[in-house]
């Protein structure tokens, strides 16, 4: 980026199509694409050195995704500031569909069948409580966000979809919307105190909330704190994946080569565990190159937040950045044994159509931020005219 | 408007601050994972290697290669032959009915095959293959073969099956192969393969060990199923050790096929210069084959039932009175107690001991009697008197001697040893005192002695070899070889026995079967170059009580079966240089010179034409301990 186009953009926030192409955050783009190709091997590996079943329809869906991503990115910030809250309470609707109409899957009510694919509302409303709370946040003065009457409406935002998704249910999910949303309200500035004490309020309210969970949620998690003691049932999946990962050592069997994974030892090896079998095969050389590749991501997501200029914008990025973060924690610590198994896949290398899409659709959002870093949103949003 | 500006700044600071804490805190956490991953990489990286291995990696045994068993030319008399099974995954075939209704038009697949090929499947895992049918016929394995593509999931599998070419004639010397039963196990893991089989009777459970060999192993790589993937290392194992006998297998052949004529009999043939066993026999018999597959319980039931014993080596394990054949020892004590062979006894029939009356088989008595005539004609009063003037003691010693009632010690499991009386013997078994009348019985061999046909076979050897203590031996090695010396035996010690003194008794032998007047003059060989000599016995199985020999005695022929006499012979060939001998007990056959010395004859005569002892046997590699 020359200095030139600096300056003119900072003249003229306003850009044509051309200009905001130009203005693409390549950089981010190709890690994606990265990401995306390590994914296709790792799928490909998964299958026994195979396209099919599962690298070949990944291949297709991120192509479409990835138009998506673009589409997505040139729209005007303005316009992702207007919709964020209908599309906040059309996702919110789609979770009380799913309550209804959703498709039983692995023991939880997750999906609605579209036809076409199978519908995942909780994987859109990672995003869009993050644009309805952006868009909150950013319509409210710092002095106000103080007051505590001001917490209400976005305390409301968060806790309805959680409550739903843990009804499905879906803990992962659950303690993702709610991570994600405390960490806007920490960079939104709510002040310590009051964030502390929700957090110690939470803590209080932790043996209330094993009550609500399932005998199988309950069980994992107990598994969690002492995986050996349950060898070949609950504490089986993770066993396996640690015994594949360690087993990969520094720099791994080699592709194809891993033997746990394609001996089926590892359940789920093309979503959730996806990571233990890279892990496997190409060592910890492997695993920490991945890592590496996310944090670089993240460092995007830093970026872009610190330097947009609306208050939306910041929270918008921020937001997408600590969900993508989580997606990636929650996914690596799980299979490493440090976090109870919950299902939440890996984004963009697990096997999995609408944690891909929303992934990026996400990413778009990301990337809209980027483009549109100059625009000014005024507090009450921009003049419809 | 500064007021906004103001506040617009406050909410970027306070974002900027926040927004950097949290960046922090995102990177302790991936620092976290970085390492954790270290630890399960690096630091932990062996031990679940190890556990990776132990996941993947099974281990299977491969059952090895039964040793075969070879007459002492090398002739297989238990042997392997291929087993063509036909195995079927039930995950292949889908519909397992239908793949069993095909099977069962080139197979005999009866109902209750059926319904064990359901449990089984019903037991094990799908893709574990199930036996359907064993033993195919050629005929039959191209006939599955032919229909492959209509039998998915079916396939032919080779295994190995014990085979005895010899049938029946050699069941009762070499055993037979079994399933494993419980006391079978040693902890050899090899043991517990389905379908594994150790040798339950004779040689077979004898050299088990020896001929059973090493398991190898195979290790496979095994999915989270269990399914095989692919084998990954392949150990052979060691195939068990042929074992040598010392039988000759046409010469067992012909004897087995000579007693069958019999309902019970048993012969052994002797080498008399090393006690070799050429050949051991009784009948009835039965066809160790059937132990090798899985024998039914009618079967089973048939052959333990059998008042006859066919499951029992009865040359090893019967026991009979010696009658007769026991006088050479008498005659041998009489000798070494100093009573010249020239003394003589009047025989008028009959022997006055007290106020009992002992009888001579000749019931108008032989005359006057010495001792070469005593045996030729097997005059009892004879012994009656000799034997009143040794005692039963000095009787016993010498036939303990000669190796009789108690086990010889040859190599076959379930020797019997018999009982050779004495007055300490009686006191401790009967716990009566001896009664002289009893030293009498004793030395026509009735009464309470009893011998198995070996060791008759062996004191035969004993009295012809010039008076050498050779035992019994069925064994002669375990490892062929192309050429090489003979291990060599030690040589049978020296019984002290005067050589003057057994010459008179091979002399008396030679009489009976070729003297004018002998027991057995009516098996002599008349084929030009070939010849025998023995003794003939007939030991009673009931008493005869005195109103039936005041009635006249019944002849045998009359009597039910079980009551007859029955009939021994034992006997050497060549005359001028011994090198064969034999013992035959006929079952309830009668007397020892019409029942017995015709089978000694054809055997005999046989054994000479074959000449097993003139040809060379086996080269075999001398054995570590087998030093001259």
């Amino acid at each position: 980026m020359s200095v030139l186009s600096e300056i003119t953009l900072r003249r003229n926030p306003e850009l044509q199509l051309g200009q905001k192409i130009w203005q693409l955050n390549w950089g981010l783009v190709l890690l994606v694409l990265l990401l995306a190709g390590i994914g296709f091997a790792m799928l490909y590996s998964a299958a026994s050195g195979s396209w099919d079943p599962w690298a070949v329809r990944q291949a297709i869906r991120f192509g479409g995704g990835l138009l998506l991503m673009f589409v997505v990115a040139l729209i005007d910030i303005r316009f992702w500031f207007r919709v964020a809250y209908p599309i906040y309470f059309c996702a919110l609707a789609l979770l009380g569909a799913v309550e209804v109409m959703g498709t039983v899957g692995m023991g939880a009510q997750r999906w609605i069948d579209l036809g076409v694919m199978q519908l995942q509302p909780s994987e859109l409303m990672k995003i869009a409580l993050v644009m309805a709370l952006a868009r909150y946040f950013h319509g409210i003065t710092y002095a106000d966000i103080g007051r505590p009457t001001y917490l209400i409406v976005p305390l409301l935002l968060v806790g309805a979809p959680a409550l739903l998704v843990l009804k499905q249910p879906d803990l992962g999910t659950a303690g993702m919307l709610l991570t994600v949303g405390g960490a806007l309200f920490l960079v939104a500035g709510v002040r310590w105190w009051k964030f502390l004490l929700v957090i110690a309020a939470a803590g209080a309210a932790l043996p209330v909330a094993w009550n609500f969970l399932h005998d199988y949620q309950k069980n994992r998690v107990m598994t969690f704190l002492d995986p050996e003691s349950d060898p070949l049932g609950a504490g089986y999946h993770i066993l396996q994946s640690k015994i594949a990962l360690g087993s990969g050592g520094i720099f791994g069997k080699g592709f194809l080569q891993g033997t746990q994974s394609h001996l089926n030892f590892l359940p789920e090896k093309q979503t959730d565990f996806i990571f233990t079998m890279l892990a496997e095969e190409w060592g910890m050389v492997g695993g920490l190159g991945l890592l590496g590749l996310y944090l670089l991501v993240f460092v995007y997501g830093f970026a872009i937040a610190l330097r947009s200029r609306s208050h939306f914008g910041r929270l918008l990025a921020m937001g997408l950045t600590v969900n993508l973060f989580l997606y990636v924690f929650i996914n690596i610590a799980m299979v490493m044994g440090l976090l109870p198994v919950v299902g939440v896949p890996l984004p963009l290398v697990s096997y999995g159509g609408t944690v891909m899409l929303a992934t990026l659709i996400g990413l778009g959002l990301l990337l809209s931020v980027s483009i549109h870093r100059d625009l000014r949103i005024p507090r009450r949003g921009p003049r419809e005219d | 408007m500064q007021k906004v500006r103001h506040e617009e700044q406050m909410r970027h600071r306070s974002f900027t601050r926040r927004t950097l804490l949290l960046g922090g805190g995102m990177s302790l956490m991936l620092a976290a994972l970085t390492g954790r991953m270290y630890v399960l990489q690096v630091e932990q990286s062996d031990r679940f290697a190890m556990l990776a291995e132990d996941n993947r990696i099974n281990l299977r045994l491969l059952p090895p290669l039964r040793g075969r068993i070879l007459d002492r030319f090398g002739a297989p008399v238990a042997a392997n032959r291929q087993n063509y099974r036909v195995l079927l995954v039930s995950e292949q075939a889908r519909d397992l009915d239908a793949a069993l209704d095909r099977l069962a038009d080139i197979l005999p697949l009866t109902a209750a095959d059926r319904a064990r090929i359901h449990r089984e499947v019903a037991r094990k895992r799908n893709f574990v293959p199930v036996t359907v049918a064993e033993n195919l016929t050629w005929d039959q394995v191209g006939a599955v073969e032919v229909n492959a593509p209509d039998l998915p999931g079916v396939s032919i599998d080779v295994g190995q099956i014990r085979t005895y070419p010899y049938g029946g004639a050699m069941s009762h010397v070499l055993g037979y192969v079994g399933a494993v039963s419980e006391k079978d196990l040693t902890g050899d893991p090899v043991l517990e393969l389905p379908g594994f089989r150790v040798g339950k009777n004779g040689i077979e459970r004898l050299h088990d060990e020896r001929l059973r060999g090493e398991a190898g192993t195979s290790h496979v790589e095994v999915n989270a199923y269990g399914r095989v993937i692919r084998e990954l290392r392949r150990e052979e194992g060691t195939p068990g050790q042929d074992v040598v006998l010392t039988l000759d297998a046409g010469l067992q052949n012909y004897v087995h096929q000579r007693l069958m004529g019999e309902r019970s009999a048993s012969a052994v043939v002797m080498d008399t210069a090393n006690g070799d066993v050429l050949a051991m026999a009784s009948v009835p018999s039965y066809d160790p084959d059937v132990f090798t597959h899985r024998i039914s319980s009618a079967e089973w039931r048939r052959l333990t039932e059998d008042p006859l014993g066919p499951l029992s080596n009865k040359s090893i394990a019967g026991i009979y009175a010696p009658g007769s054949t026991f006088k050479m020892l008498v005659a041998l004590a009489a000798l070494e107690q100093g009573i010249d062979p020239d003394f003589r006894v009047w025989c008028p029939g009959h022997y006055t001991l007290g106020n009992h009356r002992f009888h001579c088989w000749k019931r108008p008595g032989h005359g006057w009697m010495d001792m070469h005539d005593a045996i030729v004609q097997s005059c009892d009063v004879y012994f009656y008197d000799v034997a009143r003037k040794l005692g039963v003691d000095r009787i016993a010693e010498m036939s303990e001697r000669f190796a009789l009632g108690l086990p010889t010690g040859i190599d076959l499991p379930g020797e019997r040893g018999g009982v050779i009386p004495t007055r300490a013997w009686k006191l401790a078994n009967i716990g009566e005192p001896w009664q002289g009348g009893e030293t009498l019985v004793t030395s026509i061999g009735q009464g309470f002695v009893l011998t198995t046909p070996l060791q008759l076979a062996v004191m035969t050897a004993r009295l012809v070899n010039g008076g050498r203590a050779v035992t019994p031996r069925m064994t002669r090695g375990f490892k062929l070889s192309g050429a090489g010396d003979e291990p060599l035996v030690a040589p049978a010690p020296d019984m002290r026995i005067g050589g003057p003194e057994l010459e008179i008794m091979r002399v008396a032998m030679d009489a009976v079967v070729n003297g004018r007047r002998g027991t057995a003059r009516g098996s002599k060989i008349t084929e030009e170059g070939w010849e025998m000599g023995g003794k003939t016995g007939t030991s009673q199985v009931r008493r005869i009580t005195k109103a039936e020999r005041a009635a006249g005695v019944i002849k045998n022929e009359d009597l039910p079966w079980r009551r007859r006499d029955h009939g021994l012979f034992v006997g050497y060939a060549p005359i001028s240089d011994p090198r064969y001998a034999v013992s035959i007990v006929v079952e309830h056959g009668g007397g020892g010179s019409s029942a017995a010395a015709p089978i000694a004859k054809d055997i005999l005569l046989e054994a000479q034409r074959r000449d097993p002892l003139g040809t060379s046997p086996l080269p075999l590699v001398a054995r570590s301990g087998d030093q001259a």
